[in-house]
């Protein structure tokens, strides 16, 4: 009786008595996941336009904010650095495309996943051999990203805001929307589209499957760059950030890999709900540090009940 | 009958000639052995044969998209307004003019059927007012998709999929349009539809087609000459009205046979002792 009061009633008496406190968790969330559903996001655009599990994407955050500590370490000045970076996953984008991607077309889709773990291993160890690899400090200020918080007294409480954290959101909104405009709304985008739709089709329309692939890994290494940026000002950045893309993975489950949209909410409702659940359920009742596993245990009970993710593309099928 | 392997040269000035092709899939598995025909420029010509004669593979290997599924053209070759196909990319064919409508239709089923139009101008590059009047146009042709244009193509009929997949096609304003199994999947009503369509578009357009197709009575019927493919062979060609008439396509192809209904066991027979060629 006790535990089920536990589970079932203080957690919410709980966030109604501290609703301050609430919305700091809130917030809290909702900042990692903005971050989770970023990530999400360029393993979406990947995999609909090429089928392709991109395993390299985690690690393409930590080259791409290695790329920029090290420009700027060799006395660029910060807004050229990301210019700088920029052209990098550009260059990345295209060698993956001929050295990797071409020569293995039309090849079962395990041969192309299991070549995404063999960037992932070149990336580290070309980011390791150039930058080297110890931890680095993300360029935040110079960044002009603000440092900051702003502190607020809602219902008589206090919650505090990072400006970081703010920048990141609405980095990543401006981010987002820029590419769902891109891809509802010009030819390149809708070729992506129709590219995730019917390959065979879209080549025989003429739509250049080598151009829309290093526009999609340029892309996909834009949002790595931000990520990178984002991250990095939060943790450091090491190699050690890899490991958050595979926070990207029950998103990817929960939103379908294949919907854009599905990234946007699942990354959201990912973040948002371990953290509510690591603080009201978590910490009192298990210990705490539920936030490692709990995405994936979320993931898996949706999967239960929808095998095609919460947003996954609806099958839609004709004879 | 003419002898296959050296079509007579066509009325017009053909703009395709499809010399002796030989295509292998997976360096083992040989499809055509040797197909020669050519179109002429305006006109439509049918390319006839039962399952797996390699009629897509030919129009396939026109349009340069055989490498997608591990084939190859390992002999002869393909001109298409006098120049090599085999050296062009599949887009950049069709910045030349050859396009593609694939058999199964093949729609991007989760774009709305205007995209999927759109998307056809994809290798076009003269100025988004010219694709508009453009998109007018195969909305006269096709009022039926003026009315869907919002939906989503993959919720569609087969019939209105078969037109958004000749409508796209259309867009890229080609010289000739591949077509492959126009009828396949459709009501008999909506076939002559499409067929009506496409003579229109052949003679108000002149773009030249090239017919892939099973049903060789509406063919027939459409296309000005035919040819018939046999186990990648062409084994027949001529007229359409000459094709009609000839008592083994009637046969075969037609199935009105002079004689009445036979077992198979017979047809087999008929056909080893009249083999066309060799």
């Amino acid at each position: 009786m006790d535990l089920a009061y536990q589970i079932l009633v203080k957690p919410f008496s709980d966030m109604v008595s501290a609703p301050d406190f609430l919305m700091q968790v809130l917030w809290d969330g909702l900042v990692s996941g903005v971050l989770y559903a970023l990530i999400a996001l360029g393993f979406v655009l990947i995999f609909k336009s090429s089928r392709i599990f991109n395993f390299a994407q985690g690690i393409m955050v930590v080259f791409a904010a290695l790329t920029l500590v090290g420009f700027y370490q060799a006395g660029v000045p910060a807004w050229l650095a990301v210019l700088l970076t920029l052209a990098v996953m550009f260059v990345l984008a295209v060698a993956i495309e001929r050295v990797v991607l071409r020569p293995l077309v039309n090849q079962p889709d395990i041969i192309l996943f299991m070549a995404t773990i063999g960037i992932t291993y070149f990336l580290v160890g070309f980011g390791e051999f150039v930058f080297g690899g110890e931890n680095k400090v993300m360029i935040t200020e110079q960044l002009h990203i603000p440092t900051g918080t702003f502190e607020f007294k809602p219902f008589g409480g206090f919650v505090s805001i990072s400006q970081t954290d703010l920048t990141a959101v609405i980095g990543a909104g401006i981010l987002v929307t820029v590419l769902l405009v891109f891809l509802s709304r010009t030819k390149i985008g809708r070729a992506i589209r129709a590219l995730g739709d019917d390959h065979q089709a879209a080549l025989s329309v003429g739509i250049s499957l080598s151009m829309i692939w290093v526009i999609v890994w340029f892309i996909a290494g834009i949002i790595a760059l931000a990520t990178g940026i984002v991250w990095g000002a939060r943790a450091g950045v090491s190699f050690a950030l890899e490991v958050i893309a595979y926070k990207a993975l029950p998103v990817l489950m929960l939103g379908g890999l294949e919907s854009v949209l599905g990234a946007i909410v699942g990354g959201l409702a990912i973040g948002i709900f371990e953290k509510l659940f690591e603080i009201y359920w978590g910490q009192p009742l298990l210990g705490g540090n539920t936030e490692t596993w709990f995405a994936f245990v979320f993931a898996l009970i949706v999967l239960l009940f929808r095998p095609q993710g919460m947003f996954g593309e609806k099958i839609i099928e004709r004879v | 009958m003419t002898n296959a392997t050296n079509p007579e040269p066509a009325p017009a000035a053909p703009i395709l000639w499809v010399n002796n092709i030989e295509v292998i899939y997976d360096r083992v598995i040989l499809v055509l052995k040797g197909v020669s025909f050519s179109v002429p420029a305006g006109g439509i010509t049918a390319l006839l044969g039962a399952n797996g004669a390699g009629k897509t593979t030919t129009l396939k290997a026109i349009s340069n998209l055989l490498r997608g599924e591990r084939g190859e053209v390992t002999k002869g070759n393909i001109l298409f307004e006098g120049r090599e196909v085999q050296s062009s990319s599949p887009n950049e064919l069709v910045r030349r003019g050859c396009i593609q409508v694939m058999e199964g239709r093949h729609c991007f089923g989760h774009l709305t059927v205007e995209d999927n139009l759109v998307t056809g101008a994809f290798t076009r590059r003269d100025g988004k007012a010219a694709i508009r009047a453009d998109l007018e146009m195969v909305y006269d042709y096709f009022p039926r998709l003026k009315v869907r244009r919002q939906g989503q193509a993959g919720y569609t009929s087969g019939g209105e999929q078969q037109m958004v997949a000749i409508g796209r096609a259309l867009m890229s304003r080609p010289k000739m349009i591949l077509l492959d199994e126009p009828s396949m999947g459709l009501a008999p009503q909506l076939v002559e539809e499409i067929f009506e369509i496409v003579r229109k578009l052949n003679e108000e357009q002149g773009v030249s087609f090239l017919l892939a197709e099973q049903n060789t009575n509406i063919a027939l019927r459409y296309a000005k000459y035919g040819y018939i493919l046999e186990s990648g062979r062409i084994v027949l060609d001529g007229e359409a009205h000459a094709l009609r008439e000839n008592e083994d396509v009637k046969e075969f192809y037609l199935g009105i046979g002079g004689e009445g209904r036979r077992s198979f066991k017979n047809v087999k027979h008929y056909k080893r002792r009249k083999r066309w060629l060799s």
